[in-house]
């Protein structure tokens, strides 16, 4: 081996060990429950809560809805602002950052004190009411991942001119998007309701300020309350981003193919 | 300009801003015509050809397809077939289904949808290949599909946005003349934007040939050719030779291949020389001759007798009668 791969090498050891070292800790952790011996007993038990069950189906649910509202709102208005206003793009840039550098507290109180039951929008006032508002923050919170992985999916495909295209052969806006646009950035699409998700199943801070019984704060409740459980919860939701975090990889494979030959 | 024209445009203008791109500009043409639109990039060209598809808004002036003013319709409402230089074929559909788009926008049944797909894939000479994805295909196969998908629902004018750009040499001549056969046997109006002299001369019925916003001449490539009527027709379209002022006055040209180096029975002038340059095109042989410090340029066939050499002089001759005039504008 030289010495300038032997460098290399030990620099990516020392940022390997960084993450992996808690991660292998927090596992043979959650594996300890049954004294002397490892065995998935965490696991077993953190499968039978019954809160388990629900918090995760709740939130998956909510992710769903929140993804879909994502790609209903993001979709569009990027293709709008791609092919019409592409002056408009820095602010949208600015805009999807936004929840980035606004905390989610911040966000969460804002929409208590505007939708709280004693409001003209009572959001609040009711569990469905309440839903929607979480979907809608979700929505928000994951915009900078949907905004930019749709960005990139339609700057990969020459809008303007298939728009042109399937304009010329009569078809209209909506039909457009619908069979020219989003089949050609679908994988784009995936992604960003990957990260969405990935996302929303951990959330905290909006789901518990909001009091809806999500995973996240279920995973706080046992975080706080119980000894070996929690790691085998820290581990599965590991599990849950890297399987989003694969299935992008493994789409990554159907994107479009570009035809663009000269001969 | 008469009411019967299946193609009409009046006065259109086109501005962005101050920059005025289409300068009032009229012209009309029967059905069934292969008009091209000649021109530099940044004459007009190709923003009059997407006005007439509705992609662009004129600022003043008409269009009229078929006695009806289509100018206020949208894009989707017109009723006509395009093909792009970079293709624009749908990725996620297959060959069959890109052809079947605008029938299947048109609400055309399953069955004939088929049929009118087999029929043009058997037209631009790709059966049998419905099942392929665009990317499978070559870039000259690409743009024939998207030939065959422009003129599938039968639109009223077919317009060509530089179609032949974005391929290679070859490709692109045998390509003009499929194009050119397929809109002879169909006889369907077709509109052809190109800068590409040769394409705009081989291809069409009459040219119309642009610069900066205003037509410069419209007229039947042999016409333009031989006649021009302006010194940018002259100059734009083929090579032009200015000759002496001293023998032929001022503003006076001639082609390259009018000169000979032998009489033949039409020359009446003849001029002396010296051969500077010798450009061997395989077929035709470019001499570069000096004659009193005005260098010009002939083209003679390539015949297997020894060519002149560097330095020889030479005797040209040229008829009177071919030699063009050319006006202030």
């Amino acid at each position: 081996m030289k010495a300038d791969k032997f460098w290399s090498w030990l620099v990516f050891g020392l940022g390997a060990a960084y993450f992996l070292v808690p991660l292998i800790a927090t596992f043979e952790f959650s594996l300890k429950m049954r004294r002397g011996y490892y065995s998935f007993d965490a696991y077993a038990s953190v499968f039978a809560d019954p809160d388990f069950q629900a918090t995760f189906l709740y939130s998956s649910l909510v992710g769903l809805l929140a993804i879909v509202v994502g790609v209903l709102v993001v979709v569009p208005a990027v293709y709008f602002v791609r092919l019409r206003l592409p002056h408009l793009r820095p602010l949208m840039e600015f805009i999807t950052l936004l929840p980035l550098i606004i905390p989610a507290i911040v966000l969460v109180y804002g929409y208590i004190r505007l939708y709280n039951s004693s409001s003209v929008i009572p959001f609040t006032g009711s569990a469905l009411g309440t839903d929607i508002l979480l979907t809608c923050a979700y929505v928000t919170l994951a915009l900078p991942y949907m905004y930019r992985a749709v960005d990139t999916g339609m700057r990969a495909i020459d809008i303007k001119t298939l728009t042109e295209a399937a304009q010329i052969m009569g078809a209209d806006t909506p039909r457009i998007i619908a069979t020219v646009i989003l089949p050609n950035i679908l994988v784009a699409v995936l992604s960003g309701a990957f990260l969405t998700f990935a996302i929303v199943i951990g959330e905290f801070t909006i789901t518990s300020l909001l009091n809806r019984p999500g995973f996240g704060p279920y995973l706080q409740i046992v975080g706080a309350n119980r000894a070996y459980e929690p790691s085998a919860l820290a581990i599965l939701s590991f599990i849950i981003t890297w399987g989003a975090m694969g299935m992008i990889q493994l789409l990554a494979r159907f994107a479009p193919r570009t035809s663009a030959r000269t001969d | 300009m008469s009411d019967q024209h299946f193609l009409r445009v009046d006065n259109l203008s086109k501005s962005y801003g101050a920059n005025q791109v289409v300068k009032g500009v009229s012209f009309g043409f029967d059905k069934g015509e292969f008009i091209s639109l000649l021109g530099p990039s940044g004459c007009g060209k190709t923003t009059i050809l997407r006005m007439i598809a509705g992609f662009e808004t004129p600022n003043g002036g008409a269009i009229h397809v078929d006695g009806k003013d289509i100018t206020g319709l949208r894009p989707n409402e017109r009723k006509l077939g395009m093909v792009f230089q970079a293709y624009a074929l749908f990725p996620n559909l297959t060959v069959g289904d890109n052809i079947a788009f605008g029938l299947k926008v048109a609400g055309v049944p399953r069955e004939q949808r088929r049929a009118r797909v087999d029929e043009m894939l058997k037209l631009i000479g790709l059966p049998g290949y419905d099942k392929r994805y665009p990317y499978e295909m070559s870039g000259g196969q690409q743009q024939r599909v998207a030939l065959a998908r422009a003129i599938a629902p039968r639109p009223r004018l077919l317009l060509l946005d530089e179609p032949l750009s974005a391929l290679d040499a070859k490709i692109r001549v045998s390509l003009r003349e499929q194009i050119r056969a397929i809109q002879r046997e169909l006889g369907i109006t077709t509109v052809f934007v190109t800068h590409d002299q040769e394409e705009a001369l081989s291809i069409s019925d009459r040219v119309v040939v642009m610069n900066a916003g205003n037509i410069e001449q419209l007229g039947t490539p042999h016409d333009i050719y031989n006649r021009p009527a302006t010194r940018f027709a002259a100059t734009f379209v083929g090579h032009l030779n200015a000759l002496p002022h001293a023998t032929f006055g001022a503003d006076r040209a001639i082609r390259p291949e009018l000169i000979s180096l032998s009489p033949r029975p039409d020359t009446d002038t003849t001029l002396v020389g010296t051969v500077s340059d010798i450009g061997f095109m395989g077929s035709v042989l470019r001499l570069k001759v000096d004659v009193e410090g005005t260098p010009l340029s002939i083209d003679t066939f390539n015949a297997n007798a020894a060519p002149p050499q560097r330095g020889d002089q030479v005797t040209l001759h040229l008829a009177a009668r071919d030699v063009l005039v050319l006006g202030a504008a």
